[in-house]
């Protein structure tokens, strides 16, 4: 029996396979962007009666730093059994200039990135249950 | 160097650090009767009472004010509470010190203590979606010490930082607070010893990483005017910050898992972990060419480097330059961490504030026995609390 593929959380980010993209908002005023979008009004200063869009954040950006976690991090993470190291990235979108954190897809030898080399998102499992499969934005290297 | 906004700093004490799994009010108590003590002044005398909160001990964690000053006996004293995670202690000082400043009191105690559990700091229970520090930890797994790696491996691209580097942070203060009776890690380590640990978040390792400890520190805090019937030159506090961010902060920090955006309006000219010590400088009169001494935040050895640029002891990236010549030991330029750090003490969170301003205390004073600062006339602490909490006490004498 297949599972079922559900978002880890609601309404974060598209589900198109090829080219997901985060969903954030925009305070149409100052043109400034918030990921995620639950802010209850623009939170740059003096903006708080702007009026605010959704808008799908760019797919790319810089590599702004990573790390590898060796050791299993506490709930609410749900972590695979055995542990297997993962790493997780910060990425400075290019158009929204903001740094958004998310972990590396699988497979990506972690010893290969270097700060400020150009990242894009992907899709990956989070953590499966018998029923479904979490599914969590990931970011991955721009193929050469 | 003395203007009309200072206060003293009377006396000063602490619980030594550890793991001793005893209730944070009785560490508490014995901070604040260390401190009364060293000042020379009864409990009656206390006409206000801040008190770091603990998250993790229940309500009398959350009224820390009320709960240390019944614990020493009810005397009608005002009271008040405060958190701003490790932030909590600048934020109780400058209660204190606004209390005094706006004459409203003489004397005043500032105190916290913290009772830990085990491992990672984790979030509270239930399933709350609109909770950061609980997103954080759900959909990335990003613990504290994922922020550190980010942090240690920018470091590392950026600047040419090495493991090396970090391992030297840690024996570094592992050579000071092997010195410090308060420290909870009393042993020297050897950078070979460091990079043979676990790794933790690459490239940070476990000996790199500070800890979760109970402790307790309190400070008495007084007038200038009582402090001179009492002592002909006491330790004052020249400032002190308790920034936020300005908008837009685009450096990731915990809990947070991404940040401002600068698209609409550009960024501060000074970012916020450069606007924490600034503020303090500000209020001082003072740079960072006169100090004797810094504390900081040095939650992981990497993190110690980056707040020597922080706090302006030099440009950015040339925080290795000034650890590799020794600069920044005990005998060089300007020591930083002569308590041994969080390194060494591991972090109590509502106290530590409080415990590095003790540590500027006994080395303004020439008490800090074998890891005094020869001639400190002028000290920095620097800290940064979750959700945007800065902390910098500027002490002289």
């Amino acid at each position: 029996m297949s599972r079922k593929r559900v978002p880890a959380i609601e309404g974060w980010f598209t589900l198109d396979e090829n080219e997901p993209r985060l969903i954030g908002l925009r305070d149409k005023e100052s043109g400034t962007y918030f990921f995620p979008k639950d802010v209850s009004v623009s939170a740059a200063p003096g903006f708080a009666d702007a009026e605010r869009e959704e808008v799908e954040l760019s797919r790319t950006g810089r590599l702004w730093s990573y790390t590898t976690n060796h050791y299993k991090p506490p709930e609410p993470y749900v972590a695979p059994e055995p542990f297997e190291p993962y790493t997780v990235a910060a990425v400075e979108l290019t158009e929204e200039r903001m740094v958004v954190m998310g972990q590396l897809a699988p497979g990506i030898d972690p010893a290969s990135l270097e700060v400020g080399q150009e990242m894009e998102l992907t899709l990956g499992t989070l953590y499966e249950d018998d029923e479904n499969e979490y599914i969590v934005w990931k970011w991955k290297p721009v193929a050469a | 160097m003395s203007n009309q906004n200072e206060v003293a700093i009377l006396g000063v004490g602490m619980h030594p650090w550890g793991k001793w799994g005893r209730n944070f009010v009785e560490y508490g108590v014995h901070a604040i009767k260390a401190a009364l003590r060293d000042a020379g002044i009864d409990w009656k005398q206390v006409e206000f009472v801040a008190g770091g909160d603990t998250m993790r001990n229940g309500y009398p964690g959350y009224v820390a004010g009320a709960t240390f000053a019944k614990a020493m006996g009810w005397t009608g004293v005002p009271v008040m509470s405060t958190y701003a995670a490790c932030a909590t202690g600048a934020q109780a000082m400058e209660a204190a010190r606004t209390r005094i400043l706006a004459g409203m009191c003489d004397v005043a105690v500032v105190v916290g203590a913290d009772t830990t559990p085990k491992g990672f700091l984790a979030p509270n229970k239930g399933e709350r979606t609109l909770d950061p520090d609980w997103l954080r930890f759900h959909l990335l797994g990003a613990t504290n010490p994922t922020y550190f790696g980010l942090y240690a491996r920018r470091r590392m691209d950026l600047y040419g930082a090495t493991e090396q580097d970090f391992a030297h942070v840690k024996a570094k203060n592992s050579r000071c607070g092997v010195h410090n009776p308060n420290a909870r890690y009393k042993k020297v380590f050897s950078e070979e010893e460091v990079l043979e640990s676990a790794m933790v978040a690459d490239p940070l390792r476990l000996l790199e990483i500070c800890a979760t400890s109970d402790g307790g520190a309190a400070v008495v805090l007084t007038s200038m005017e009582f402090a001179r019937r009492h002592t002909s030159d006491p330790v004052r506090v020249a400032g002190i910050s308790t920034v936020t961010p300005t908008f837009p902060d685009t450096y990731i920090d915990m809990p947070s898992f991404s940040t401002d955006s600068a698209a609409g309006i550009a960024t501060p000219d000074r970012g916020f972990k450069d606007s924490i010590a600034h503020a303090a400088y500000e209020q001082a009169g003072i740079g960072p060419e006169d100090l004797s001494l810094a504390e900081v935040y040095d939650l992981s050895s990497a993190l110690e480097l980056d707040w020597y640029e922080n706090i302006g002891l030099c440009k950015p990236g040339e925080a290795e330059r000034l650890l590799r010549d020794g600069d920044t030991t005990i005998g060089g330029r300007i020591p930083v961490n002569a308590s041994g750090g969080l390194g060494c003490f591991g972090e109590a969170v509502p106290a530590q504030a409080i415990a590095q301003v003790c540590e500027l205390v006994w080395q303004l004073r020439g008490q800090a026995g074998e890891r005094q600062v020869e001639g400190a006339r002028v000290g920095i602490t620097a800290n940064q609390g979750l959700f945007g909490h800065g902390s910098s006490v500027i002490c002289v004498k």
